[in-house]
C-alpha cells in the first residue's frame, strides 16, 4: 500500500492540550482531502485525553502511555514517533513548531531518511503533494519547497493555522506499544520560569518594550495594558542586554518568533533584528517618541509620543471597551 | 575530552535580502558572511569547557569558500583545529544531507561532545543538531542555557515555552546551544595573527565517503521558489491630541482591525 494521510503529532502540558498542536491537527483536517487523519499522544496517564483530541476529528487516535514516558525524552519520543509512522504509514507527518518538536522531530526523520521542512507559515495544495512556504532570513524572505520524498515531516508555526470546530465523536482510540529501553538522556526536572503569565509564543496579543520605556522600573505600566489584553509581556534585546528583564521575553532573531494577532512595540526602534522576530504579527502597533523610528514602516497604526504617557492611556480605554462589551 | 563544533557561515544578519534570477536562492552579490550567531554560543562553550577540563577543541564547516574566513575567526577564538567540509556535490544541502557529511566528517573522530548552534541564521531549520546526533546514534539535547560536564556525563538547562528542563544524560553527545548560555569572547590581535598560520584542513565528498550518498538526486526536499514577503499594509499615523489619539486607536483596533 502507498503511503498515505497524515500523522499528527499532540503536544500536551499538565494535563492540557498544546493550543499550536490543535492548530497542526486541524490543519491536517483541511489538508488530508479525505485521506486517514491519525493522531499521536505520548506519555503517562494520558488516555484520558485521547476522546479530547478526538473532538478536533482525526480518524484515530494511537496512545502511547507508559511510565517510561512520563518525562521527557528524545529518544523515547523519537520511538514512539517512528512506531507510530511505521504502523501508519503517513504521507506527512505535522507537529506544532515548538521546543519540545524542534528537539526531536528532525531526529525521527533521520532515522526514517525523512526530509523536515520546519518553522513553516503556510501549506499550498499541489495535487496530491503539499508544498510548504516557510520564513527564512528571519523572515526577510519566504520559500516555497518542493518535497521529493515519499515520506515527509513539517512542523507548523504555532498561532498561523486556525483551530477547527471540536465536533468531532468518531476517533478510535488504539494503544501503541513502544520500545524505551534505550534513553541515554532525558529530562529529571521542569522548572516553571519565574515571571511569565501568559507564554509568548502563544500570546494571541502581546505588550513588547524597548529602551523608550526608560528603565526596568517601568514594567508595571506595560504590565498593566497586558492585564487589561489578557496579553503576554516582551522586550527587545537592549533591555535584555542592560538586564532590566530576562532573556525568556525577548524577541526577535536571537529571542522568539512570535505571530500575535496584535503586537505593541513600546519604545521599540525597529531593528532588523527585532523584526525577524515579530514580523508575521496580523497587527503591529507602535508608540514612539521619534516619528523617524523604523518601527512605523512596519506598523499598521502609530502613535508618536512617550510611552510612559500613553501606555496608561491605553491602558484605561482598553478597559473601557471591555467594560462596554 | 574531545570536542567537535559545527559552524555556519551565514550571510551578517544585517544584509538586506534580495532573490536571485532564477528565484531559488538569495543573491549573494556583496553579501559579508559570518559566523551564524548561535554557534559563537558553541564555540565559547567549547573553549570554556576545555579550559577546565583541558582537551581538544575542533572546528567543522560544510560550505564553499566563504567558511574559510569564519573558520580562521573560530582559530582565532582558540580552538585548536579547523576542518572545512568542501565539495561542488555539497551546494544547496537540505539538512539531512548536511547532517550526513558532518556525521561523516565526526564519526570516527574520536569525539565525546559535538556542540552545534540550536538554529543558524537564514535557513532557520533547527534540524541539524538532532539529526545529527541520529545519524551517529548519540544522546542530544537541544537549546541549552547551561551545561555542566563530569565524566562521561553531562547535565543541562534547556528552554522551552514558559520553563526551563533540567536535562542528564551520557556522552557522546551532541548539544545546542541558545542565547544566555555564555558570553562569547571576541578574538585578540594574537588570536587573529595565530589563526593565519595555522592550517585548515580540507575534506571533499570522496574523503569523507558520501560521494553520491548526498546532494543532487538525494536531496529529499527543495526550494522551488524564494520570494520577499508581501508587504506590510500602509501603516498610519494617528493624530491630534493624545487622549483623542488614544481613543481612535483603541476604536480602530475594535471596530476596522478587529482584534480587540
Ligand atoms: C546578531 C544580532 C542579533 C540580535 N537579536 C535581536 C533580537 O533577538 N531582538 C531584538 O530586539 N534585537 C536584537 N538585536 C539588536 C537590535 O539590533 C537592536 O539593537 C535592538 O532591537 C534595539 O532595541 P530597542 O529598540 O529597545 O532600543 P533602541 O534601538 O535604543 O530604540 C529605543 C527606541 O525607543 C524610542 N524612545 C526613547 N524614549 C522613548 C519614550 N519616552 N517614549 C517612546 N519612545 C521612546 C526611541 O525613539 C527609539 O526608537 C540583535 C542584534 C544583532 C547584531
Ligand atoms: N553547513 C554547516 N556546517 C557546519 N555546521 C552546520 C551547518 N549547517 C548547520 N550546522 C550546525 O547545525 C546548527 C543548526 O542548523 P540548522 O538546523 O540548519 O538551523 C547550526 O547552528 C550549526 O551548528
Amino acid at each position: 500500500m502507498s503511503q498515505s494521510g497524515i500523522l499528527v503529532f499532540v503536544e500536551h502540558r499538565n494535563g492540557q492540550l498544546r493550543k499550536a498542536s490543535i492548530e497542526a491537527l486541524s490543519e491536517a483536517k483541511r489538508r488530508a482531502q479525505g485521506q486517514k487523519v491519525t493522531a499521536l499522544l505520548v506519555g503517562s496517564g494520558v488516555k484520558g485525553l485521547a476522546a479530547e483530541v478526538g473532538k478536533y476529528g482525526p480518524d484515530n487516535v494511537l496512545v502511547a502511555d507508559s511510565d517510561a514516558l512520563s518525562s521527557y525524552s528524545t529518544e523515547a519520543f523519537t520511538q514512539a514517533t517512528a512506531e507510530a509512522v511505521k504502523k501508519v504509514d503517513p504521507r506527512f507527518v505535522f507537529a506544532a513548531h515548538t521546543s519540545m518538536a524542534k528537539d526531536f522531530i528532525p531526529r525521527v526523520a533521520a532515522r526514517l531518511d525523512a526530509p523536515c521542512v520546519s518553522d513553516v507559515m503556510a501549506l499550498q495544495q499541489d495535487g496530491d503533494n503539499i508544498s510548504p512556504v516557510r520564513p527564512m532570513y528571519s523572515g526577510k524572505c519566504w520559500g516555497v519547497y518542493e518535497i521529493t520524498a515519499p515520506l515527509a515531516f513539517i512542523t507548523l508555526r504555532p498561532n498561523v493555522f486556525a483551530v477547527g470546530e471540536a465536533n468531532g465523536s468518531g476517533a478510535t482510540i488504539e494503544d501503541l506499544a513502544v520500545s524505551t529501553d534505550k534513553i541515554r538522556a532525558k529530562v529529571v526536572a521542569v522548572h516553571a520560569s519565574e515571571g511569565a503569565k501568559i507564554e509568548l509564543s502563544e500570546a494571541a496579543i502581546i505588550v513588547a518594550g524597548g529602551r523608550g520605556i526608560k528603565g526596568p522600573e517601568n514594567w508595571p505600566v506595560l504590565q498593566s495594558l497586558c492585564d487589561a489584553l489578557g496579553a503576554a509581556l516582551g522586550a527587545s534585546r537592549a533591555v535584555v542586554d542592560a538586564g532590566w528583564i530576562d532573556h525568556q521575553f525577548q524577541v526577535g532573531q536571537t529571542g522568539k518568533t512570535v505571530s500575535p494577532q496584535l503586537y505593541f512595540a513600546c519604545g521599540i526602534s525597529g531593528a532588523i533584528q527585532h523584526l525577524a522576530g515579530m514580523s508575521s504579527s496580523k497587527v503591529i502597533v507602535a508608540i514612539n517618541k521619534d516619528p523617524d523610528a523604523p518601527i512605523f514602516k512596519f506598523a499598521n497604526y502609530g502613535i508618536v509620543g512617550d510611552v510612559l504617557e500613553v501606555v496608561p492611556k491605553l491602558t484605561s480605554e482598553v478597559r473601557k471597551l471591555h467594560e462596554h462589551n | 575530552m574531545k570536542i567537535a563544533v559545527c559552524v555556519k557561515a551565514v550571510p551578517d544578519t544585517e544584509t538586506k535580502i534580495a532573490i536571485s534570477a532564477d528565484k531559488k536562492n538569495i543573491d549573494y552579490t556583496g553579501v559579508r558572511f559570518i559566523t551564524s550567531p548561535y554557534d559563537e554560543f558553541a564555540i565559547e562553550e567549547a573553549l570554556k569547557l576545555k579550559e577546565k577540563h583541558t582537551g581538544d577543541t575542533t572546528v567543522i564547516s560544510l560550505g564553499g569558500a566563504e567558511c574559510t574566513d569564519v573558520l580562521r575567526d573560530s582559530l582565532a577564538r582558540g580552538i585548536d583545529a579547523a576542518v572545512h567540509l568542501s565539495d561542488p556535490d555539497f551546494a544547496s544541502l537540505d539538512t539531512l544531507s548536511t547532517a550526513k557529511v558532518l556525521a561523516a566528517a565526526i564519526k570516527d573522530g574520536g569525539y565525546d561532545l559535538v556542540l552545534c548552534g540550536h538554529q543558524a541564521a537564514g535557513g532557520d531549520n533547527s534540524q541539524v543538531p538532532a539529526m545529527l546526533a541520529e545519524l551517529l546514534d548519540w544522546a542530544q539535547t537541544t537549546m541549552v542555557l547551561k551545561l555542566e560536564v563530569e565524566g562521561t556525563t553531562f547535565k543541562a538547562e534547556r528552554e522551552i515555552e514558559g520553563a526551563h528542563e533540567s536535562v542528564e544524560g551520557t556522552l557522546p553527545a551532541v548539544i545546542s546551544t541558545q542565547k544566555g548560555l555564555n558570553e562569547p569572547r571576541y578574538p585578540g590581535i594574537k588570536g587573529v595573527m595565530a589563526a593565519r598560520r595555522k592550517e585548515i584542513a580540507v575534506k571533499d565528498a570522496t574523503a569523507l565517503g558520501v560521494k553520491g550518498a548526498v546532494g543532487g538526486d538525494q536531496l529529499k526536499v527543495r526550494i522551488k521558489e524564494m520570494m520577499l514577503p508581501p508587504d506590510r499594509p500602509q501603516g498610519r499615523k494617528i493624530e491630534g491630541d493624545m487622549d483623542a489619539q488614544v481613543k481612535e486607536l483603541v476604536s480602530l483596533l475594535h471596530s476596522e482591525a478587529h482584534v480587540l
